[in-house]
């Protein structure tokens, strides 16, 4: 409304036209504050006030909130993005929405308990965790397991790294644009997941594998399923090289976008597919070998140009590599007992019970009080499908962690999506953070 | 992947770590024990001698702990931060440990010389209140923002929802 509008009245309110003023009405410290605080450059270098207006003048970018309710951010996501018209300047991930204070309750478990609480961290590889935090307890116990447990747990390793592996396809192949690919991806991941069933009773956070071996010997016939599901996928993954891997559309959407330099990756602490895109070889499984993974032949699956498309060949060879172990693990799989016989460690069997007193007694104290630790710290790392999954464990002698703490691998990891996505399109932003494969329950513990 | 490191980039670790207590983990790796002056300087040097990620950032809050095995030389204090480096071109890893007083509890950030430390240091300092001189953007990373207290110290409770029971006697 302008002054001449009406009589007298807006010309005695009107103070000018209501815009926003300029940039420098801010003070440098509140703009600072600003561009500090809320996003920051992705090279992570310190923003200095004067530069914002000279690189970036503020009326041709705004900030976006994608998250954390967006589909496709995997989970409870949030993403501030500084746009300039459709491409992306700044990211500052923001995290914590489905923080329930993991390790907090790991530190009022036993350690008997302990695999219910960290299975449920990354539940999409939950045998991964259970893994890590029975081989640090069992580095503090300072026993050896019998072959056979080693064996079952790499058994399990691998299914769970097909099983994940297949998970992001399907969602990946989802945000590219290919609900085919989806349908596809979750068919093949039933077949582990029933095998999973069958084995541990539960489809996710099984507490299969525990400090001390495992829960349960194999189911009987064990082989054939294992079998059938390797037949089934190494067939359909000819089918997903047909849909996806030739396919010009895919592959306009993915090459080239994304990238990242391997200086980059090891500055910002990246592993696991994302580390190797860039053409580091860093495999915890061939580097540091954990298990068995000595025994078995297996490529590591190396990038060139650190973008989507590479982290989606990774991991689609991956699962090709991972079907090689399996089926070694299927010829060697050594007989024995699955959990070391220790009565302090583990329960004895049902049958003992019975007819032994003392059994009786280790028994109870197992399940009441839980077993000891002795004191001092470890800290073990595997690999995980989304890269080093380590955990600390400090013990105070008693039978619960003093602390726990769990390196997890898409926590750090998203660190990189800001780099991934400077320079990139909006809708590109999608497929990056699809490719960085973020796991919720694991970035907010 | 880089080539392995020459043997000279190792020796350049020992003029630094000359007056540090170090141990050794049960898994053959070196743990080191700098003093929080030293903290910052020991890491560089590790950053230089071909230790390129930093694998871990954590803290411990050892309030209530009978106590814990320290090499000679090393007081004890309250907070403990635990750094994991992981060389990839040697296939090494190497712990350093740093005592942080109760008061005063300030360490340098690792941010200039690892970028990967920002989340990490972030996380740190929600959970344990240990501040970062140096970090760019040090605010709380899991716990909302107007959260007071840190909750992985040892003197933060653990919320529990009272139970209540249908026949119970009732508070005496």
């Amino acid at each position: 409304m302008t002054p001449e509008a009406g009589p007298g009245l807006s010309s005695e309110t009107f103070e000018g036209s209501q815009e926003l003023a300029d940039r420098g009405a801010t003070a440098p410290v509140e703009l600072g504050r600003e561009a500090g605080s809320v996003l920051r450059l992705p090279e992570g270098t310190g923003v200095d006030p004067s530069d914002i207006d000279v690189e970036y003048p503020d009326d041709e970018t705004m900030i976006i909130n994608m998250g954390p309710q967006h589909p496709s951010t995997h989970g409870v996501l949030r993403l501030m993005m500084e746009l300039d018209g459709e491409t992306v300047l700044r990211t500052k991930p923001i995290i914590g929405y489905l923080h329930t204070g993991m390790e907090k309750t790991g530190e009022e478990l036993t350690y008997q308990q302990g695999a219910t609480n960290v299975t449920r961290m990354d539940y999409l590889s939950p045998l991964n965790n259970e893994l890590v935090f029975s081989l640090a307890t069992e580095k503090l116990l300072g026993i050896e397991l019998p072959p056979r447990a080693v064996w079952i747990r790499m058994l399990l390793s691998e299914l769970q790294r097909v099983s994940s592996h297949l998970m992001w396809l399907a969602t990946n192949g989802m945000d590219v644009g290919s609900t085919t690919m989806m349908i596809f991806g979750f068919r093949e991941r039933e077949l582990v997941l029933a095998f999973f069933e069958k084995t541990t009773g539960l489809r996710m956070n099984h507490n299969f594998i525990r400090p001390g071996g495992t829960a349960a010997d194999l189911p009987d016939g064990w082989e054939d399923d294992v079998e059938a599901i390797l037949d089934n996928v190494t067939a359909r993954l000819a089918s997903y090289d047909e849909l996806l891997t030739g396919q010009p559309i895919f592959r306009e959407r993915m090459e080239g976008v994304g990238s990242l330099s391997a200086d980059e990756a090891l500055a910002l602490s990246a592993t696991g597919p994302i580390l190797r895109s860039t053409g580091v070889a860093w495999d915890l499984r061939r580097m540091m070998p954990y298990l068995a993974y000595d025994d078995v032949v297996f490529d590591v699956i190396v990038g060139t140009y650190g973008d989507n498309f590479d982290r989606y060949a990774i991991r689609l060879n991956e699962i090709r590599e991972s079907v090689r172990i399996l089926r070694q693990v299927l010829e060697k799989m050594p007989a024995g007992d699955y959990r070391v016989q220790d009565k302090k460690v583990t329960p004895p069997p049902r049958a003992r019970i019975d007819e032994s007193m003392e059994a009786l007694i280790h028994h109870f104290k197992i399940f009441t009080e839980g077993f000891k630790v002795p004191e001092g710290e470890v800290y073990v790392a595997v690999e995980s499908p989304r890269g080093e999954l380590g955990c600390y464990i400090v013990s105070d002698g008693s039978s619960k962690p003093h602390r726990l703490h769990i390196r997890a691998p898409s926590f750090v990891n998203l660190q990189s999506l800001p780099v991934m996505m400077h320079g990139g399109l909006v809708a590109d932003a999608v497929a990056t953070i699809s490719s960085v494969d973020p796991v919720m329950g694991e970035v907010d513990r | 992947m880089t080539a392995p490191t020459p043997s000279h980039q190792l020796d350049q670790l020992e003029p630094v770590l000359a007056g540090v207590a170090r141990a050794a983990s049960p898994d053959g790796h070196r743990i080191v024990f700098p003093e929080r002056d030293a903290y910052h300087d020991v890491v560089a040097a590790h950053r230089s001698a071909g230790f390129e990620m930093l694998a871990d950032l954590t803290a411990v809050d050892y309030l209530g702990h009978p106590g814990r095995t320290l090499p000679a030389g090393v007081a004890p204090e309250r907070f403990e931060l635990v750094v994991a480096l992981l060389s990839v071109s040697q296939r090494r890893r190497v712990r350093v440990r740093v005592q942080v007083p109760e008061v005063d509890a300030v360490v340098p950030s690792l941010w200039d010389l690892y970028r990967g430390a920002e989340a990490m240091e972030r996380e740190a300092f929600d959970m344990f209140g240990i501040w970062f001189t140096g970090h760019p953007d040090l605010t709380r990373i899991l716990m909302p923002e107007d959260w007071e207290g840190h909750p992985l110290r040892k003197d933060f409770g653990v919320g529990r929802v009272p139970v209540q029971f249908k026949e119970a006697p009732g508070p005496r």
